[in-house]
């Protein structure tokens, strides 16, 4: 008997502030012009994707104390961007990444049950708990947080925002125009006391279509990952190698049980970025293109200097690595951004670039290109719609949030040819089948309350 | 000019309207007011009548009469948006609990989603409702100039991108020219602020910022004040030298008089309506000769506040603007892209191009 066939869950992430954006291509359009956004949306809708994905950032990157300025720089306000593509699009879900450390329960809370009305359902939440003091800067309350209090701050910020959903239930909302009844009793009323908020009142917003947004968590720690089997409905992630995603879902699908917890009920989508050709020796072609696109000799340095901790501005990005070792000690050459913490030793890890960049031949750029983010996957329709089935089917995901590197039309051919031979395999959906984004997900709509 | 020498038009959208048993009127759609279709068709109404702007009420707390809840009104603004086109769009926001780096880049975005339509309202807080939703500060503490510093801040963040600064070099690698970037290192009594925002400078440059009497006189584009009376004008404008002066008025429109005034009573037996501005009950023919006459007195314009929805936007849109139109004294298209351009306002330069 062979296993049922699961079924593939796609978002599409729209372009974000890092070198995988390809600003130079001819094809590059606006980062901040709704009409991009619009383009996006409506793309990732006629393929049937269960939603669009927006990343955040909320202060810009600095190296070397100066704004970073080789990346795509510039984005607009989360939710208000959401709240207008759900004017231009019907059923494709709505994902906002907002961060749990610089706003308060109350107002995320108003504000997504807010979206989720306007958009009758389709609003999801990608926490994320940045607690730095370098983004505080821009808000009243500054740098104020520990980064081991962040996930307790996050936690907490949750179940706040959870008890805000749940004090109305479905039908609390009467408007009696022969009774002057607008009320049943008085419904939205909250109290809530701990170390991080001391807070009561009336939640100002009716239950909304998904009873609470769909959340998302995107973080890599032990502590994410014990965040998302405890809340999260989905968890936004980054793999590597089909081993690698195998090893992630094993391990969070694992730590449902001890919340009493479903498989089904956490659903891991990785982020993924393609290539595609007529032939897969066309999309290697292209691949290669791409790549030496997204890392200019410019970026080689800046990333090289990521890793050094040092500036190394002086330095020919085609010519071979420094003879020194990275600076010890904590990393100061780049701000704001999450991937200068995967360096946990930085030794160790320049001592493997030096060793292939000798071993190959490599220069500078050759050699970042070889060892930053090259695409997930690269082949012919065929073959990408292949890998990307395989790597469900084993268990390695359960879908994927596609990050294409061309803005805005850069999902056009994936949606065009590999999204009918998914359709074909039976692994996708050929239409949608409910109106709200957990419909889309397979996810139970909360019950209201009694 | 199509405008002629007439008063400007601005409504204010709340709820079901702004008497508190407005929903219970005939055709008042009180559960509606949770869902997009709702303010989508309020909007394209009073786009039909190329009034200037709207602006949609909010607070953060549940209201105690009327409509009992409230969507966020950045959100539904933005939602109407990209399926309207020429009328203005004026969210109101609440500054003393909230981040004046999330609203500046609401409202830029805001400002991209409609092509130049975006505005915003910036109110204070004055319950202590609101303070215990966010527990952050205490209720009765000073916040005077705070609305001042935050608006200040938002027009800082707004310009601290100029307007050429993405220049997409492929010699040198660089997407921006950060030299076209600035901190804005506000630093006040409430916060401080570093910038720049992640937002670049939206279409107008600096979207129109409006508020009540009393808030930030002396920081906003637009004024809302209250006169009871038409003596009372002169010295109301006279004190926000220069800047655009809208008297809010509560409307009941009807095709007599005598209509609007039963109507009043009837809802007025309901609930009771309280009021700081003047309650209007009449035709539209009516109201346009009064709107004429403080205008000449030195209003720039007006918001009209309808008590009843739709009944009362219906009947400005349909009655008081044909009735000023007749008197060549309104628009009979948009003939401005922008919020700016429709009050006569400059693409403001930015502070920071030297
Ligand atoms: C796939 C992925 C995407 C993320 N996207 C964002 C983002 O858009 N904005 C943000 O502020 N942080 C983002 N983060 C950062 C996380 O929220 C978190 O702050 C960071 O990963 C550190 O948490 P950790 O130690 O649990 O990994 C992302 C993390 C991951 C793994």
């Amino acid at each position: 008997m062979t296993k049922q066939q699961k079924q593939i869950h796609l978002a599409a992430h729209f372009p974000g502030v890092n070198n995988t954006t390809v600003w130079s291509d001819p094809e590059a359009g606006s980062h901040i012009e709704f009409s991009s956004f619009v383009k996006l949306a409506q793309t990732a809708e006629r393929a049937k994707f269960d939603f669009f994905f927006l990343a955040e950032g909320l202060r810009l990157r600095e190296q070397g104390g100066l704004i970073y300025d080789l990346d795509v720089v510039g984005r607009p306000d989360t939710f208000t961007v959401l709240a207008a593509l759900a004017a231009v699009t019907s059923r494709l879900g709505l994902a906002g990444t907002i961060n749990s450390t610089f706003n308060e329960p109350f107002e995320v809370a108003r504000q997504f049950a807010s979206l989720d009305h306007l958009s009758e359902g389709r609003a999801a939440w990608n926490v994320v708990t940045s607690w730095d003091a370098f983004t505080g800067e821009n808000f009243r309350r500054g740098g104020f947080l520990p980064q081991d209090q962040r996930y307790s701050r996050a936690e907490t910020f949750m179940r706040t925002a959870w008890e805000l959903f749940d004090s109305w239930r479905a039908d609390d909302l009467v408007a009696d125009k022969a009774t002057g009844q607008f009320l049943r009793g008085e419904p939205g009323r909250f109290e809530h006391h701990d170390e991080h908020f001391d807070i009561a009142g009336q939640f100002p917003v009716p239950r909304s279509p998904q009873g609470r947004p769909v959340i998302i968590q995107a973080g890599d720690s032990e502590e994410g990952r014990e965040f998302a089997a405890a809340t999260a409905d989905a968890i936004f992630t980054r793999h590597g190698t089909l081993e690698a995603g195998q090893a992630f879902y094993s391990d969070v699908k694992g730590r449902l049980a001890k919340y009493g917890r479903e498989h089904s009920q956490l659903i891991v989508l990785p982020a993924a970025t393609f290539v595609l050709g007529d032939t897969d020796a066309e999309a290697h072609e292209r691949a290669d293109v791409v790549r030496r696109q997204q890392v200019s000799g410019q970026t080689a340095i800046k990333f090289l200097e990521q890793l050094w901790n040092a500036d190394l501005s002086g330095f020919d990005p085609d010519g071979p690595l420094p003879a020194f070792d990275p600076v010890a000690g904590e990393n100061t050459i780049a701000k704001g951004r999450a991937s200068v913490r995967m360096y946990r030793d930085p030794l160790a890890t320049a001592r493997q670039w030096r060793e292939l960049a000798e071993a190959k031949n490599l220069s500078i750029r050759e050699l970042i290109i070889e060892v930053t983010g090259r695409q997930n996957f690269i082949g012919s329709p065929a073959t990408v719609a292949g890998q990307i089935n395989d790597f469900v089917q084993a268990d390695a995901s359960d879908g994927f949030i596609l990050v294409p590197h061309v803005t805005p039309g850069g999902l056009d051919e994936f949606a065009d040819k590999v999204v009918p031979l998914l359709q074909e395999r039976g692994v996708f959906r050929t239409d949608y089948t409910g109106p709200t984004l957990r419909d889309h997900l397979g996810l139970t709509t909360p019950a209201s309350p009694a | 000019m199509t405008r002629g020498t007439g008063p400007r038009l601005a409504v204010a959208l709340d709820g079901a309207g702004w008497h508190p048993a407005a929903w219970r009127s005939e055709d008042a759609r009180p559960t509606e007011v949770f869902k997009a279709g709702y303010w989508l068709d309020l909007v394209r109404e009073a786009e039909a009548g190329t009034l200037d702007f709207v602006t949609f009420r909010d607070s953060l707390a549940l209201p105690s009469d009327g409509v009992r809840g409230r969507l966020d009104a950045v959100l539904t603004a933005a939602r109407v948006a990209p399926l309207t086109s020429g009328i203005g769009l004026v969210p109101e926001i609440v500054a003393t609990h909230t981040e004046p780096f999330h609203l500046s880049k609401a409202i830029a975005t805001l400002d991209y989603v409609s092509t130049g339509r975006g505005g915003v309202q910036v109110s204070v807080s004055s319950s202590p409702e609101e303070y215990r939703n966010f527990g952050r500060r205490e209720f009765g503490e000073d916040i005077s100039g705070e609305a001042a510093d935050y608006i200040e801040v938002l027009r800082r963040l707004w310009d601290s991108w100029e307007d050429d600064a993405e220049i997409r070099d492929v010699a040198t690698g660089r997407f921006i020219d950060r030299e076209k970037l600035h901190y804005i290192d506000f630093e006040g009594r409430f916060f401080k602020v570093r910038g720049p925002s992640i937002t670049p400078r939206p279409p107008q440059g600096q979207p129109l910022v409006t508020a009540s009497s009393g808030v930030a006189d002396s920081s906003v584009d637009v004024v809302y004040v209250t006169p009871q009376s038409r003596e009372e004008i002169g010295a109301l404008v006279e004190a926000q030298h220069g800047r655009q002066v809208f008297a809010d008025l509560v409307v009941f429109l009807d095709e007599t008089s005598q209509a609007a005034a039963d109507r009043r009573a009837r809802l007025d037996s309901l609930a009771l309506l309280e009021s700081d501005a003047l309650v209007f009950t009449g035709t539209p023919a009516e109201l346009a000769e009064l709107l004429l006459a403080w205008h000449v007195a030195g209003l720039d314009g007006f918001r009209l506040r309808p008590a009843a929805l739709p009944h009362d936007l219906t009947a400005i849109t349909r009655g008081l603007v044909p009735e000023l139109r007749s008197r060549g004294a309104f628009r009979k298209s948009y003939e401005a892209p922008t919020l700016r351009g429709l009050l006569g306002l400059d693409r403001p330069a930015n502070r920071y191009v030297a």
